[in-house]
């Protein structure tokens, strides 16, 4: 479980988390929705140790993460997958490459049970015959999914998603949403998500909070946060100018 | 008044910062280099990158700069009745100064931009971010062998350069200007001293850590997008053959 506590950061005295309190439990789906530039993306880069905060806390199972040293979060980090919002494969590799990487990197493996594993997690995200391709060569829809593959290519604990719809076609999106449940329900692991994809959201979504102006101010299941009167989530759920959110 | 106070003050700033941080990574990039696993693959891909593939620039570069050095010191040398000086001339001036200083102009301008603006669109893009994730140390994996790649070719596209500039000279100074050829092979083998060559070797080793280091402290910190992607390749360049010909006077002044 990953419980964050009174999460603090600041750039150059813009206050972009200012106390965020926050629980993730094990094999489910959390999706934290908020505006764009409210820190979402801030936050989940704190989960896996990719920024540390001004004060506050970010246990996993008990333990830390923003005290660790570098040797001990790379440790941690092999629990966890991330799929960027841009995918981030690294575009002088093949799509085999991508995915081969972290596991050439961590597993002693064989090529042969290598190329098994690759064609296995590809397979996963519905993808096939694509392993030679290059990055540029891909659609966006399939970047996501190599990104995916990637990710889940160690068999993480727990896989972190940054807009995993930002840039595509409705359809798409809900092809990506759909891949998210599954392979969610076929690792059991846990995901977490930070997305403004409202529909996304409430398809996959075991539970949501709302990070605003640097606080989470609602959180709950699906059902709850659609009957909740809070009057930030309702304009922000419901998409409208008018209301407590000011648009700057 | 204050106001001028004030820009010398970030402008130190900004120098204090720079310096301080290519310090650090080159500090790290160094220990890195002794952890285990050894990334030699990649070493070997960017020496590929950066040696193999400049060559074509060097030996047009030297070849090039020796024959013109032949006939501008052959103009000079005549009123003093010294023609036979060319050979040695361009010999040492090759070796001690321009095949290191002109290789690590060269090399800078077409690798170091590369480097910087590979690792910058790694930046922008998000695939450092994705290797801290993956738990693989992005100075380990990137700039490691980047540097390291940069000090063991650079002496060796200085040779290729001083030998091509040699024969640059040779051409000119003997089948142009009518130098007797054993005069001209002898007089550089008098005056030339193995020392002169590995000094210059030496230099050439300094000026491949400084572009590569500063290719890719800028490519590793650049922010902004596609523009800040431009900028790190320009302050790469800029800044590598500055410091490159800044450190070549120090090192002169050591060395000879």
């Amino acid at each position: 479980m990953i419980k964050i506590i009174d999460l603090k950061k600041s750039f150059n005295s813009k206050k972009v988390l200012d106390g965020v309190n926050l629980e993730m439990e094990k094999g489910k789906i959390t999706v934290i929705i908020g505006r764009s530039g409210e820190g979402k993306s801030v936050l989940i880069k704190h989960i896996i140790g990719l920024l540390k905060p001004d004060s506050g806390d970010v246990l996993l199972d008990g333990q830390d993460i923003t005290k660790m040293t570098e040797r001990e979060l790379n440790e941690v980090r092999r629990r966890f997958g991330m799929l960027f919002q841009g995918a981030a494969l690294f575009d002088s590799m093949t799509v085999a490459e991508n995915v081969a990487f972290p596991l050439r990197e961590h597993a002693e493996m064989s090529e042969v049970a290598l190329k098994k594993v690759i064609i296995e997690k590809l397979r996963l995200v519905g993808l096939k015959n694509v392993e030679n391709m290059m990055p540029a060569d891909l659609s966006g829809g399939m970047k996501k999914r190599v990104g995916l593959a990637r990710a889940v290519a160690m068999d993480p604990e727990i896989v972190l998603f940054d807009e995993p719809t930002t840039g595509l076609d409705p359809v798409m999106s809900d092809n990506v949403a759909t891949l998210i449940l599954d392979t969610q329900r076929n690792l059991k692991t846990t995901y977490i998500v930070i997305t403004h994809d409202i529909p996304l959201t409430y398809k996959i979504a075991d539970k949501i909070a709302m990070l605003h102006e640097g606080r989470i101010v609602e959180q709950g299941d699906v059902d709850y946060m659609k009957s909740c009167p809070n009057p930030i989530l309702r304009q922000f759920l419901e998409g409208k100018a008018e209301g407590p959110i000011k648009v700057i | 008044m204050r106001e001028l106070f004030e820009i010398i003050g970030k402008w130190a700033g900004r120098v204090v910062n720079t310096s301080g941080g290519m310090a650090l990574m080159l500090f790290q990039a160094f220990i890195w280099l002794f952890v285990p696993p050894l990334k030699l693959r990649n070493a070997f891909r960017q020496m590929e990158f950066v040696g193999v593939k400049s060559l074509f620039v060097v030996i047009l570069t030297g070849a090039f700069t020796g024959a013109v050095l032949a006939l501008q010191s052959y103009n000079a040398l005549k009123r003093f009745g010294a023609e036979s000086l060319v050979g040695p001339t361009v010999a040492l001036s090759m070796a001690r100064e321009l095949g290191p200083v002109l290789t690590g102009l060269m090399v800078t301008g077409r690798a170091g931009s590369a480097m910087a603006t590979e690792l910058g669109t790694m930046r922008v893009t998000e695939q450092i971010d994705a290797l801290y994730t993956m738990a693989v140390n992005p100075i380990k994996y990137l700039v490691s062998p980047r540097i390291l790649a940069g000090v063991l070719m650079m002496p060796v596209l200085a040779v290729v350069t001083d030998f091509v500039g040699v024969l640059g000279g040779y051409f000119v100074g003997v089948k142009m200007l009518g130098i007797n050829s054993g005069v001209y092979i002898g007089r550089t083998v008098d005056f030339v001293k193995p020392h002169d060559i590995f000094d210059g070797l030496i230099k050439a080793s300094v000026f491949g850590l400084i572009l590569s280091l500063v290719a890719c402290y800028h490519g590793f910190n650049t922010m902004g997008g596609a523009a800040g992607v431009g900028e790190a390749a320009t302050k790469s360049v800029v800044l590598g053959c500055v410091l490159i010909l800044v450190a070549d006077y120090f090192l002169t002044s050591v060395m000879f």
